[in-house]
């Protein structure tokens, strides 16, 4: 629990506002979630928090919506500060919104949206996690959540290109080209901390003869306000993208390996951003799919002298695999590049969330005990894999993952897609630079 | 002593037949008017197949992943659900009832089969209920209302039992029987045991998001 919350005040609790977001959302649907929840405590065994926390009973999903949204209306939204602060520790605190439980209740209640229902309520009344605060704040004035500026990506943009032009010849990271066939959009985390992957993609890109641009704005595809329970942001935040989309004329929209953009720009963002019909303006593909259709294609081949020779793994991000439905196509690109391939148990759509989404990677130093408690599920998979080396098209589980790497001793490279796409794909000659094939 | 169970055989069982099929019908137009207007955009992804598969999956014993991780509870709450249906639907003594009142039945089973079937209907409410009480992550969740239903669930089978044994005096049997029934169906439109209809439409929800949406297997 959190004993940081200054940037809220500890004004009186607004109940109007309060009732105002659960009347809106109480529909049919979570209003029969709320009565027909028999307690019958199957959801406990698939939640990763509560198998990590010594099946802790305080940590079944059905538990955790009972007495957070199920208490919300129960008390018809009359509800003080001392109960949000508890609230905050159990939504943001014990629960990634993974999604996993829904598939394990006999009802298939989708605890993740009364959860999700439970941190808008929370938000509205100024309580939520700082270190998504801060990301809030940035997303209103630079567009991104960490508040790069437009000069900056450019440039970054630029340098990359201008890096790999040992590499690949006539590589570049055309910025708002018109009617390209994808607009890729990233996480800031790329051009702030780790530039190297947009020379990645570029490289992926320029091999497979692809007709892409980025954007000079509306270039992040992340939206952490959903997660914050902001959702006005969340709409805006998705709404930029989309329209820039549209100006381009772009056909479609590309997210990096990143996994709740996925969530937000193909199935919550429609909604967030006011698309009654529910499908987002521009179509919505996710890397892991587009790299799959190159591999498919013959677009990109593998040098078979580079194939990794190492025992490898997949971790399935929540939401690209179980809420994103797109679970074969990592598999697939690792059987072109992979000679030993150990899948997790269990894997594909039953797979274990790692523990770092739904928010709680940028929730900061606060809350990392408690994502290293309950990753404890996920390195034991990984483990009793006895890979070397995951591979996952998730920023959030690559950085959780390399956080548990260190936590659990697992022995483990953590490497997103590019990277292995790049360190073994054959460069074509026309695109080989001049110097080497002067050597040749 | 007889003309309480003439009432509760006559205008006691049409209240609470009433009460039931048009409480279940009053519930589902209810909550089909609420999502008209407040749940519109799910309607956006409906999906036959899905909503089938949803609901077949988790009808046939231990074909949830879920279930096949409790496979002693599933088998268990399963058989339960069979006999709790089969049992008064198939029972002859039920049907002769009905044949006299109306000229309708159904087929009847043999009455040793139903007596057995009681038993059986009798040792899986008491598994739940134990389960109830032995296994934290469900005994934090359980409050006295879900005891209660069990108990009522219970009640019309084990006063059935006992009556047709003769075991105990027969009339305040019989009339604890129907009267037990009767709560019982009075109860279900108004709480979680509305689930006999609401099961079909969470069901196929889940299908339509997690399958219609994303083919990702809800179960």
């Amino acid at each position: 629990m959190s004993k940081n919350l200054n940037y809220t005040t500890e004004q009186p609790v607004n109940v109007e506002k309060i009732r105002k977001i659960l009347d809106v959302n109480n529909g049919a649907r979570i209003r029969t979630w709320l009565n027909i929840c028999s307690r019958c405590g199957l959801c406990a065994d698939s939640c990763f928090f509560y198998l990590a926390n010594n099946k802790d009973p305080l940590l079944s999903p059905a538990y955790k919506f009972k007495t957070t949204l199920g208490e919300m209306y129960r008390k018809k939204g009359n509800l003080d500060r001392e109960f949000l602060k508890k609230c905050y520790g159990i939504v943001w605190g014990e629960c990634t919104t993974c999604k996993r439980c829904s598939m394990y209740c006999p009802f298939g209640i989708d605890i993740a949206t009364m959860i999700s229902t439970a941190r808008t309520v929370c938000w509205s009344q100024g309580v939520f996690p700082e270190g998504l605060a801060r990301t809030l704040t940035y997303y209103q004035e630079t567009g991104n959540q960490m508040g790069m500026s437009e000069e900056d990506f450019i440039e970054t943009c630029e340098w990359m290109a201008e890096e790999l032009e040992d590499e690949i010849r006539g590589v570049t990271i055309p910025i708002d080209k018109q009617g390209a066939k994808y607009m890729y959009t990233v996480n800031p985390r790329e051009p702030v901390y780790y530039p190297q992957d947009l020379g990645m993609a570029a490289q992926i890109f320029t091999v497979a003869g692809e007709d892409w641009t980025m954007p000079s704005s509306g270039w992040d595809c992340t939206n952490l306000a959903m997660f914050a329970g902001d959702r006005e942001l969340a709409g805006k935040v998705v709404r930029s993208m989309y329209d820039k989309a549209l100006e381009l004329g772009a056909e479609k929209i590309l997210i990096t390996e990143c996994g709740h953009a996925y969530r937000s720009a193909a199935f919550e963002g429609p909604y967030l951003a006011g698309y009654t019909e529910g499908k987002p303006p521009v179509q919505i593909v996710h890397s892991v799919q587009l790299f799959y259709e190159y591999f498919r294609d013959g677009r990109i081949r593998v040098d078979p002298d580079k194939r990794i020779e190492e025992p490898v793994t997949y971790q399935d991000p929540c939401n690209v695999s179980r809420n994103g439905g797109l679970w074969e196509e990592g598999r697939k690109i690792i059987d072109y590049i992979a000679k030993d391939f150990r899948d997790m148990t269990p894997n594909r759509e039953h797979n274990h969330c790692c523990g770092g989404g739904g928010g709680f990677i940028p929730m900061g130093p606060e809350f990392r005990s408690r994502r290293m408690a309950s990753g404890r599920v996920k390195a034991g998979q990984i483990k009793a894999t006895g890979a070397k080396i995951v591979i996952t098209p998730c920023h959030n589980c690559f950085d959780q993952i390399t956080d548990l790497n260190e936590e659990y001793d697992l022995g483990v490279k953590v490497a997103s897609l590019k990277e292995i796409i790049c360190e073994s794909m054959v460069i074509p000659d026309h695109l080989k630079p001049e110097q080497v094939k002067d050597q040749d | 002593m007889y003309k309480f169970y003439e009432i509760l055989t006559g205008p006691g069982l049409w209240f609470a037949f009433i009460i039931f099929i048009g409480g279940l019908i009053l519930r589902l137009t209810y909550l089909f008017a609420l999502s008209r207007e407040k749940d519109k955009i799910f309607y956006n992804h409906m999906s036959i197949s899905w909503g089938l598969r949803s609901i077949g999956h988790w009808l046939i014993p231990l074909g949830s992943a879920s279930t096949r991780n409790q496979p002693v509870f599933a088998v268990v709450f399963y058989v339960f659900h069979i006999c709790l249906l089969g049992v008064p639907l198939f029972l002859s003594a039920h049907n002769i009832l009905w044949d006299e009142a109306f000229g309708i039945s159904l087929w009847s089973m043999p009455d040793s089969w139903a007596d057995a079937l009681t038993m059986v209907v009798i040792g899986t409410v008491v598994f739940l209920f134990i389960r109830r009480l032995a296994r934290p992550e469900v005994r934090i969740l359980t409050s006295f209302w879900d005891y209660f239903l069990l108990v009522l669930t219970l009640l019309p089978f084990l006063t059935g039992f006992l009556a047709y044994h003769q075991w105990g005096p027969y009339n305040t049997m019989l009339i604890l029987h129907i009267l037990s029934a009767e709560i019982l169906l009075i109860v279900v439109p108004f709480s979680k045991l509305a689930h006999l209809v609401l099961f079909f439409f969470t069901r196929a929800f889940i299908g339509f998001e997690m399958g219609g949406r994303r083919k990702a297997r809800a179960w």
